[in-house]
């Protein structure tokens, strides 16, 4: 009987925890990493980016959004969409073509791969014949053109991949007609461009590696034309009219050529070289778009002096007398233009360039050609990412400020809406507004919109001017003088060279009712800021905290302090610093807390743990943790670089000495090199079966960095006895102690005057001495104790005073409750004693249920080194569920992994992407789009749209 | 540098003196001088003494040579406890491990170990040694394999074992298949494994502490050992199974209490039974380890209670008060709270334990006492 029933209860809550967890990974946010091709389709509206690791992902208006993965761990390296059609294909860098199409299901649209195809050649032919180095896909939508390494242009029949061999256009077919007086009988080498007339689909201009191009007629199977270029080819357009065919080459020249009628010959009309005398880059792509009056747009990707701008990565815009150099910062991968119109044939709006770092678009219907803010794909790591916060329901007071702050720093970006409008965002609008507040290495914090699924630049502070650093702050790198020539104008953020490393962004708290905010830095400075709404000019007091209170013999190896601005610095409307803490030494902060109900900032670093008052801007307590053993501690960071330069070093000598061997070999012939090349692979194969060992010793108290201090924590509560509840600061360290202090506020009308006191009041060394990365009180209901000023602002309800309190203290290996006032062991549930994976991070959340609303629980949200994400009860200590969530080997995932307060989570998978994910069952943020043909049916007369998808820049 | 030293004399059973002085740590030589030192302090010049300390962990330990003298100057910091007992009282002091606290859970470590330590050559007795491994639970498994029960508690030698990745053979219904599995690479000569000599180069690792290491990276197993680092257990399948230990023939009928299992290890004869049986209940159900165990670690935390530490005062030298309360303004401020309770923290002797009312006292105050407090 009593078996029965708790084989009911297990069951129920079996049912309950199905209410309250599911995991999901939801959306990818940022900029997709090594992005190698791009692709728009007009007519639907949709970019798509496909990347070095194999995922495509598609982008229509803000919200829609598809991602794709091929299951080749292969680059995609062109991306073309069917024209008028929901399909798209994609070549892979392993000769592999893929059909993608968007299915609606339920309502909502999902990206599936619907074929895959390779081209084979005849038996026995080389592998270069089916090379594909160019593909057009046909306006009729239900040919795909494949031009080849071999030279060979082969006709497929999609979406099926149906080889059509009878309509194949070979080699042999193209060079019989070609003209005795076109450079002897040499190779016309690959395929490098396929292009269709625009007012003749059954005409497609075939262009080959070294330079000719032959107008083919589908139909009649044979050439119209030959147009004789000598130049290698780079790329070839062919105008609106059908009239012209502009082709671009290798050094840096392009050529206008009329093609008229059925003339068998055509001739060069224009052969010119923008930015010549001197020798040029090629010109890997060119566009031209007519405008309805005037000159046409010409758009120009490289064709930069070798000599002197042979390093920069440029886009030429050309109309009419305005002719400017877009400069930007990573290496071009593609671009196209948007245009106007019904069927997208009117004027040119908006360049759209995916450069390797980040996505650009240029309004050019706006005077001066300004930049249109993305709404999504916003690089994150603009300057690398260093550590993020977030922040969950945020008031709409403040949160409209930061918008403002915000707005007044984007006036130069256009005004004009964003470009791409595909698909229909069809997911609700997000319950709440969310802010994910990533730092980074040049002492910027940035300002997301994390609510819903485009993570959305609202905010950038800048922290550098608050001290002297090497770099100019006029130093403007957008000045281009007068006449300059190339006309280079910088644009793109991408910008990852930080003036000075010490600015670095390492912690960040954010209190939402006060807009008060903390962040500190790599060189140990801690800064306070107000919210304000107006620009100030003031003066930053600096405080000093030395940590190392008296401890003698220690000397600091690693970087110096910031120097800080003497004189008033003005601070623009937004988070403007009032008050800064300077750590001495100035070791990176490793925990840093605010409380703006009392006015508190506490602060830790590896030699020790700080609490200062900014209202009367003292440090009220300072506490030395070291361990008078830990020499690492107190060297700083400069030991741990040798040591990285030492193994760089070694690792170098080590592939120079395989280099020497090799070339050794290759001096003699080359089965000595493949004799070589096999050693060398033994070798490796050796070093990767040399045992890997590990110690097996339990942590002493004289480990290197046991004085870290992991985490700090603000509490009201039964510190000294149970019948009164005082301010309390909590400490915990890498060796597994805990350092509790009594503080001691003044009433508030002396807030200002009487000083803040801490007294120490309790020490817990844990005798696992595993490193402490959480505490948290937990009322007397066992939920934890709620945000400050969040019950002040009705927002939580105010925490239960009568029942006894109780302290969790979460130590990488385990989760411990301790009774208070009198700290004694409640109960445990031990991780890396039972499964061996340690904590890594670890959050509070609340898990609403799906079936009721009222419904919900309070849990842990714990990823532990192996890249598992738990899901732990409260005050139970119980784990619920797992989900493996990041692979094991990706430590800098595991690291920058945050939780929100509502069981979601970001972390990074590669430096300039967020995956959000979701641990809560009713709390799930995700794309949910329809993307659908448009109805109006183009007919074939009409002029032809853009050639669906661009052509790639080959390597 | 100075040690404070605490000296609780002891001359009879319910008589004890306390004594606190400091000694500078570089004039200290040798044992015989302190044994004098120690002898004029307490004014007792020519009685037989035994002396004692508490360690870290709370052990009580014989100080009766150079070796451990050197040892217990190591362990104080900065306090050291010494225990100095009449060398020819009925009840010895029993040296063992965790031998305070478990002295205050019963009265089990004071029952009377020996009837009577024989004058004359000065052998240490049983009790003055601390287990440092067993074999256990030889009855409940296979011949091949070996479960070792490593102690740390106290010394200060490193485990000293490493573990690496390697190829297991096992016989399977299909036949013999290679699985991935985790062997001892390497012991650290001097070291706690080596010294034991139950554990060998190339012995698969199998269990850790009742958990299967099956299907764990290496980097688990090292996680799961160093966490149960204090009270290891790990099953091996030594690579050398000439040495297995044969189960005897009375194994069927040692079958209730199966605590027979404790080869080479003669020691504190109350206190290997029950860890060995205990552990046999774990094993048999393997992931209520976490529950089962609780006592054996867990409250080895060292919990410092409010008073006992001094306010903090910035400019102001530490009162080295065990909690004498000068009335300072900062302090007075905690006047409304109850007096401090934590007095309980000096330390306490065995006499206390001797004395009935203390065998009721909490866990708490038990914990404390088993822990050194720095001031």
């Amino acid at each position: 009987m009593k078996r029965f029933r708790r084989h009911g209860q297990e069951s129920q809550r079996e049912r309950i925890k199905q209410e309250l967890y599911g995991f999901n990974k939801t959306v990818e946010h940022g900029f997709p990493h090594q992005p190698s091709a791009l692709g728009f389709s007009p007519s639907l509206q949709l970019l798509a980016i496909g990347t070095r690791s194999g995922a495509i992902k598609l982008y229509g208006g803000p919200g829609v959004e598809f991602m794709g993965l091929h299951d080749e761990n292969a680059a995609v390296t062109q991306v073309h969409f069917l024209p008028h059609q929901v399909e798209l294909v994609t070549l892979l860098d392993d000769n592999s073509l893929h059909m993608w199409t968007l299915r609606a299901h339920h309502g909502v649209s999902e990206l599936l791969e619907i074929g895959r195809f390779t081209l084979t050649g005849p038996p026995g032919a080389p592998p270069s014949v089916t090379r594909v180095t160019a593909v057009l896909a046909h306006s009729s939508g239900d040919l795909l053109l494949l031009g080849t390494e071999g030279g060979h242009v082969f006709i497929v029949k999609v979406p099926g991949f149906r080889e059509l061999e009878e309509r194949n256009i070979s080699l042999e077919k193209v060079t019989n007609g070609v003209p005795e007086d076109y450079g002897g009988r040499r190779s016309l080498e690959h395929v490098e461009s396929l292009q269709e007339n625009p007012v003749n689909p059954r005409q497609v201009l075939i262009g080959y590696g070294r330079g000719l191009m032959v107008i083919w007629d589908l139909d009649s199977q044979s050439a119209v034309t030959h147009i004789p270029a000598t130049q290698q080819l780079e790329s070839v357009w062919w105008t609106e009219d059908g009239g012209h065919v502009l082709s671009s080459h290798s050094d840096g020249s392009y050529c206008r050529w009329k093609v008229a009628g059925d003339d068998p010959q055509s001739e060069q009309e224009k052969s010119e070289v923008p930015y010549g005398h001197f020798p040029c880059k090629a010109i890997s792509k060119i566009i031209q778009l007519p405008t309805e009056q005037g000159p046409p747009f010409l758009f120009l990707s490289g064709g930069m002096p070798r000599a002197s701008y042979g390093d920069r990565h440029c886009i030429s815009v050309i109309h009419s007398k305005t002719h400017v150099a877009l400069d930007f910062t990573s290496r071009i991968i593609d671009f196209f233009v948007i245009r106007d119109g019904p069927y997208h044939t009117g004027e040119p709006s908006a360049l759209v360039v995916l450069v390797e770092e980040e996505l650009v678009v240029i309004d050019l219907q706006t005077e001066g050609w300004p930049v249109i803010q993305t709404p999504y794909l916003v690089p994150l790591h603009c300057s690398a990412i260093t550590c993020s916060h977030h922040v969950s329901a945020i008031p709409l007071k403040l949160w409209e400020r930061v918008l403002s702050a915000g707005a007044l720093q984007n006036t130069h970006y256009s005004k004009k809406p964003w470009p791409m409008t595909g698909g229909q965002n069809l997911a609700p609008d997000p319950p709440q507004r969310d802010l994910l507040l990533t730092g980074h290495e040049d002492g910027t914090v940035r300002f997301w919109d994390a609510s819903g699924v485009c993570l959305y630049p609202m905010y950038k502070l800048s922290t550098a001017g608050v001290f002297l650093t090497d770099s100019d702050p006029n130093d403007n790198l957008n000045q281009g003088t007068e006449g300059e020539w190339p006309p280079f104008r910088k644009v793109g953020c991408f910008d990852p060279y930080s003036d000075d490393p010490r600015l670095g962004i390492q912690k960040i708290h954010l209190c939402k009712y006060s807009g008060y905010l903390t962040v500190a830095g790599t060189a140990g400075q801690i800064l306070v800021l107000e919210l304000n709404d107006e620009a100030a000019e003031q003066t930053v007091e600096a405080t000093v905290a030395d940590l190392l209170q008296g401890q003698e013999g220690f000397r600091w190896k690693g970087h110096t302090r910031l120097e800080v601005r003497e004189e008033p610095v003005t601070f623009p409307p937004g988070f403007q610093p009032f008050a800064l803490v300077q750590c001495q030494p100035p070791a990176v902060v490793t925990a840093l807390t605010l409380h703006s109900e009392w006015k508190l900032v506490t602060f830790g670093t590896s030699h020790g743990f700080g609490l200062y008052d900014y209202q009367q801007k003292n440090n009220v307590l300072v506490r030395c943790t070291l361990n008078p053993s830990d020499q690492l501690a107190m060297e700083g960071p400069l030991s741990r670089v040798k040591s990285i330069k030492k193994s760089l070093r070694q690792s170098f000598r080590r592939i120079r000495r395989s280099r020497v061997s090799l070339r050794k070999h290759h001096v003699n012939n080359a089965a000595k090199l493949q004799q070589a090349n096999a050693r060398l692979e033994a070798e490796l194969a050796e070093m990767e079966l040399a045992p890997v060992q590990r110690k097996i010793e339990p942590r002493s108290p004289d480990d290197s960095f046991t004085g870290l201090v992991r985490t700090l924590y603000f509490a009201d509560t039964f510190i000294s006895d149970s019948s009164h509840n005082t301010p309390s600061l909590w400490a915990g360290t890498n060796g597994g102690s805990v350092f509790a202090y009594q503080l001691r506020l003044p009433p508030v009308e002396r807030r200002g005057e009487d000083p803040v006191t801490a007294h120490p009041a309790k020490e817990i060394q844990l005798m696992h001495r595993a490193p402490v990365v959480g505490i948290l009180v937990l009322d007397g209901h066992g939920s934890p104790l709620p945000e400050p000023l969040e019950v002040a602002h009705d927002l939580a309800r105010s925490p239960d005073m009568q029942g006894s309190h109780s302290l969790l203290v979460i130590s990488e290996e385990q989760f411990k409750v301790f009774t208070l006032p009198k700290v004694s062991a409640k109960m445990k549930l031990k991780l890396t004693a039972i499964d061996g994976s340690r904590v890594r991070r670890v959050g509070v959340a609340w898990f609403g249920s799906t079936r009721t609303d009222d419904y919900g629980e309070s849990g842990l949200t714990v990823l532990t080194n192996q890249g598992d994400l738990h899901v732990v009860s409260l005050p139970g200590v119980k784990l619920q569920v797992q989900y493996p969530c990041i692979r094991r080997e990706d430590v800098s995932g595991i690291a920058s992994c945050v939780f929100t307060k509502h069981g979601q989570g970001f972390y990074l998978i590669s430096p300039s992407e967020f995956e959000r994910f979701s641990l809560s069952a009713r709390c799930v943020v995700e794309p949910r789009s329809l993307v659908e043909v448009s109805s109006e049916t183009p007919s074939t007369t009409l002029p032809r749209a853009l050639p669906d998808g661009a052509s790639v820049e080959r390597r | 540098c100075f040690y404070v030293i605490r000296t609780p004399e002891r001359n009879s059973l319910f008589e004890a003196e306390y004594r606190r002085f400091a000694l500078k740590m570089s004039g200290t030589c040798g044992f015989q001088e302190f044994y004098r030192l120690l002898q004029t302090v307490h004014h007792i010049p020519g009685v037989e003494v035994l002396l004692g300390y508490a360690d870290i962990q709370g052990d009580l330990l014989p100080i009766n040579n150079d070796d451990n003298f050197y040892k217990a100057l190591s362990s104080a910091n900065p306090l050291l406890r010494i225990i100095i007992q009449k060398r020819d009282v009925d009840e010895p002091v029993v040296f063992a491990t965790n031998s305070l606290q478990r002295r205050k859970k019963g009265l089990a470590g004071l029952r009377p170990a020996q009837q009577k330590a024989k004058p004359g050559l000065m052998i240490g007795l049983p009790q003055d040694f601390r287990q440092i491994s067993s074999i256990i639970d030889v009855d409940i498994l296979p011949e091949t394999h070996r479960r070792v029960r490593l102690h740390k508690h106290g010394t200060h030698k490193p485990l000293g074992f490493y573990i690496r990745d390697g190829v297991s053979m096992r016989v399977t219904p299909q036949g013999v298949e290679k699985v991935p599995g985790v062997f001892i690479s390497r012991l650290v000569r001097g070291g706690l494994a080596e010294s034991t000599g139950l554990l060998g180069v190339n012995d698969e690792i199998l269990e850790v502490n009742g958990i299967d290491v099956a299907g764990k990276s290496l980097d688990q197993v090292t996680d799961m050992m160093v966490a149960n680092s204090h009270n290891l257990i790990v099953t091996v399948k030594p690579a050398n199974q000439r040495n297995n230990v044969v189960p005897r023939a009375s194994r069927v009928s040692a079958g209730g209490n199966s605590s027979s299992g404790s080869v080479g290890s003669a020691f504190s004869h109350d206190s290997a039974p029950s860890t060995a049986s205990q552990s046999v209940s774990h094993h048999s159900n393997s992931n209520s380890v976490a529950e089962g165990d609780s006592d054996e670690d867990g409250d080895g935390d060292l919990i410092i209670e409010t008073d006992s530490l001094p306010p903090y005062l910035p400019h102001r030298c530490v009162s080295n008060g065990n909690g004498s309360h000068r009335e300072s303004p900062l302090s007075s401020s905690l006047g409304q709270r109850p007096l401090p309770q934590s007095m309980s923290l000096s330390m306490t002797t065995p006499t206390h334990n001797g004395s009935p009312t203390k065998t009721s006292s909490s866990q708490e105050s038990m914990r404390e006492d088993g822990n050194i407090i720095t001031l």
